[in-house]
């Protein structure tokens, strides 16, 4: 039951180093997309797909994906697979709501944390030194904490003012910013309507105005990632610990203290996450996460264990969850922008010699697009299912560049390495 | 030799009483800094046990339990982690109540219909788990995730058929799959003192339990599938084909998955509707740990979770939150890891004394560093 599980399937033979991709190349890719978009935009008329109060729904419903998958970055980076993060979320709901309608939403914050904080720990005692497997301690953790938190909630919520058995009183969001001058002008640019432009006014426009300083932290968060683990000793150390933990023990790596201090980071990081979501959704309620802890750890796989990665998965998701909330005829635009997804990337496994996967990605892309033009709605009971379902075709289709920690759930103990 | 087996027994007993102990004392410690009394919560939970109709909820619960357990188990036994039972019983148990509501099913036999239900329960349980098991085997895609993913797709999925314009009817404000008349239903069997009935398909539960014990103790593919399990390299040195075993596995772990919601279905609810409880796949998961994936251990253990939530129910009249049971739930399944974790070590070291001293070449472990 280790939760490296089998092997079978995963091609094990080396890749040949590709050549380094340029940073251009990834904002090049990026405006490519934002023109694909654009363009589906101008043929559908759906103007919800790139409009400013998209981005900035998205934004919300992002970030707390984002911090779920830090928490999932840091733990899997030092070898310790947390699925607890949903559980750890819960904590974080909670917490913040607690602390958030007495004390303020900064404190909530704080709350939120300091929970999820414990909650890591608890991950890391049970997986580094009690060496459980991790999925069984992540699982046992996702089954305490909604009891945890519900439990809690009854005793201290019930008889609060607005309070009530499974939600508190209601909370102060944190303070929101808009840079002046930049957004309003880029709202008369998004206006127009003019094909790309607007819709890259809409896109900065949702990111320049009325954003919320918690939001800010989460994306100083993500670049300080980057940093620790990629930039200084420390963050070396840790990787270390989840590709080669015997080589880094030999080295003279204390390896559980690097992996106690990345699952309780990781913790932190999903606490905080829960917080966010209750603070900037003014309260607490029973099973508020609704899966986002999940959905946190595909957005970290799909982001390739990668902070930049992740953020866009984050970004991805964020974005779908939006769409739900808008228009339908945005909704339905989906479909059509699926669909060119999936014919753009047959189109890229065809050059690098899968035929086979082209082939299945060609067929489910004209799927999607038959089933645009042949509808004129997607039920909305549907559209939850969609960043799932794109989770599963990358990882179905495009997974071969993804590559885990060598060491990724496998239990590690001092002295027994062979 | 025979205080040898004795002292197996107790090792092999101390892990989940030890756990079961942790647990309550945690649980004590939690109700006494919230202001609560302990011996309060006991007091309720033993009392509903005096009533027969706790009693039957608990075996049902069990045998529902008991199910997922035995799904998530032919997965754990060969290393395969199904977390996806929750999605692929939810799935199952809708697609064929709307089958078994069908008006056309009211001809039929009703030994054909029950039969079809079930049959039809256990090909979309099988299916949805093979979805997972073919990603793994084709794409190498961690069947934890797509599972989770599964999961996640399949409740939308039921959120859109459970539509009036689709697969239910709409009944006063509840929205639910045509009832299953009469002639589709199972019999319960009547318990003295309750107006509840013990669900007839608890023999089925039963027979997966017997035939979960039978293949994997009796057969050459519960052999090939504990092989793989314990060490896939030498399960592919001695032939045997891994990927189809995964999918084999895969698809019989959904298929039983598929039969998790059969008992309460055609014996209870009779219909499904949004009612039916989420999470019934984790809970298996915990039972399937808690039983080491042995058919008897986890009959034991579904009978106690079933136990626990069953009498939960008296809790909140007492004016304590009920989820200090789940709060139990939880710290058993992680102390329960735990404490096999620490009987395993404590085995091993205990073997090496005894292998040293039959072989007498024990010595005082020397002082390192010194």
């Amino acid at each position: 039951m280790s939760g490296g599980g089998l092997s079978v399937g995963v091609e094990t033979a080396p890749t040949p180093r590709k050549r380094r991709i340029r940073p251009g190349a990834y904002w090049l890719a990026a405006l490519g997309a934002i023109a694909v978009i654009a363009l589906v935009r101008v043929l559908t008329g759906a103007t919800d797909l790139t409009s400013r109060g998209t981005v900035q729904a998205a934004l919300t419903a992002a970030v707390p994906i984002a911090l779920a998958a830090l928490g999932g970055l840091w733990s899997e980076r030092a070898g310790v697979v947390n699925i607890g993060l949903e559980g750890m979320m819960v904590l974080g709901t909670w917490g913040a709501g607690f602390a958030a309608y007495q004390w303020g939403p900064w404190a909530g914050v704080f709350f939120g944390l300091v929970l999820g904080t414990l909650a890591g720990l608890l991950h890391a005692l049970a997986t580094v030194t009690f060496g459980v497997d991790h999925i069984i301690s992540g699982v046992a953790i996702n089954l305490l904490a909604p009891g945890l938190a519900l439990f809690l909630s009854k005793l201290y919520f019930t008889n609060a003012p607005g309070g009530g058995q499974k939600q508190s009183p209601p909370l102060t969001d944190a303070p929101h910013v808009t840079i002046p001058l930049l957004s309003p002008g880029l709202r008369s640019v998004e206006d127009r309507h003019w094909w790309l432009v607007s819709d890259v006014a809409g896109l900065l426009g949702g990111l320049v105005t009325s954003v919320s300083l918690l939001t800010i932290i989460a994306a100083l968060l993500v670049i300080g990632s980057v940093f620790v683990l990629w930039r200084t000793p420390f963050g070396l150390r840790l990787r270390s610990c989840g590709e080669a933990p015997v080589a880094a023990e030999s080295l003279g790596v204390n390896v559980y203290l690097y992996k106690y201090a990345a699952v309780i980071a990781s913790g932190a990081f999903a606490g905080l996450g829960g917080a966010f979501l209750a603070i900037s959704s003014s309260q607490f309620r029973d099973g508020q996460t609704g899966g986002r802890g999940f959905i946190g750890l595909a957005a970290m796989i799909f982001g390739n264990w990668r902070p930049g990665g992740l953020a866009a998965g984050a970004g991805l998701f964020g974005y779908t969850d939006a769409m739900q909330l808008r228009g339908s005829d945005a909704v339905h635009a989906l479909l059509l922008l699926l669909g060119i997804a999936l014919l753009v990337l047959a189109v890229v496994q065809f050059l690098s010699g899968h035929r086979v996967i082209a082939a299945v990605a060609a067929v489910l892309g004209i799927g999607f697009a038959w089933w645009f033009f042949a509808t004129d709605a997607l039920p909305p009971e549907l559209v939850g299912a969609a960043p799932y379902v794109v989770t599963l075709l990358v990882l179905a289709l495009a997974a071969q560049r993804l590559r885990m920690p060598k060491a990724d759930g496998q239990i590690y103990r001092r002295g027994e390495g062979g | 030799m025979r205080r040898l087996s004795l002292r197996a027994v107790l090792l092999g007993l101390a892990a989940p009483v030890g756990a079961l102990v942790f647990a309550a004392a945690v649980c004590s410690v939690i109700l006494v800094v919230t202001g609560h009394s302990p011996a309060d919560v006991v007091d309720s939970m033993s009392a509903s046990l005096d009533r027969p109709r706790t009693t039957v909820i608990a075996v049902n619960n069990a045998t529902n339990y008991y199910l997922a357990a035995v799904a998530v188990a032919i997965g754990f036994r060969m290393n395969l982690f199904n977390i996806g039972v929750d999605g692929q019983y939810r799935l199952a148990a809708m697609l064929s109540a709307a089958l078994a509501g069908a008006s056309f099913m009211d001809g039929l036999p009703s030994v054909l219909r029950v039969a079809l239900t079930m049959i039809a329960a256990v090909l979309v349980g099988a299916f949805w788990a093979g979805i997972a098991g073919f990603l793994k085997v084709t794409r190498g895609v961690s069947e934890v995730i797509s599972t989770i993913m599964l999961n996640a797709i399949a409740t939308a999925l039921v959120a859109f058929l459970l539509n009036p314009n689709r697969l239910a009817v709409l009944e006063g404000n509840d929205i639910h799959t045509p009832t299953i008349t009469s002639g589709g239903q199972v019999p319960g069997i009547p318990y003295s003192g309750s107006s509840t009935e013990v669900h007839g398909l608890i023999l089925v539960a039963v027979a997966i339990g017997v035939l979960y014990w039978f293949v994997l103790a009796r057969t050459r593919f519960g052999f090939d599938l504990k092989a793989t399990g314990l060490s896939e390299s030498a399960a592919v040195a001695s032939g045997v084909s891994v990927k189809k075993m995964v999918l084999a596995s895969m698809l019989l772990s959904g298929a039983v998955a598929g039969l998790v919601g059969m008992p309460e279905l055609l014996g209870g609810a009779h219909s499904y509707s949004l009612n039916f409880p989420p999470g019934i796949g984790f809970i298996g998961i915990a039972v399937a740990l808690l039983g080491r994936n042995h058919p008897i251990g986890m009959a034991f253990a579904a009978l106690l979770w079933g136990y626990l939530d069953a009498s939960s129910n008296g809790l909140d009249v007492a004016g304590i939150p009920k989820e200090i049971v789940a709060i139990m739930q939880g710290v058993i399944v992680l102390s329960v890891v735990v404490a096999y974790e620490l009987v395993r070590r404590y085995r091993v070291r205990l073997e090496q004394r005894e292998v040293g001293k039959a072989l007498g070449t024990i010595k005082v472990p020397e002082v390192v560093g010194s």
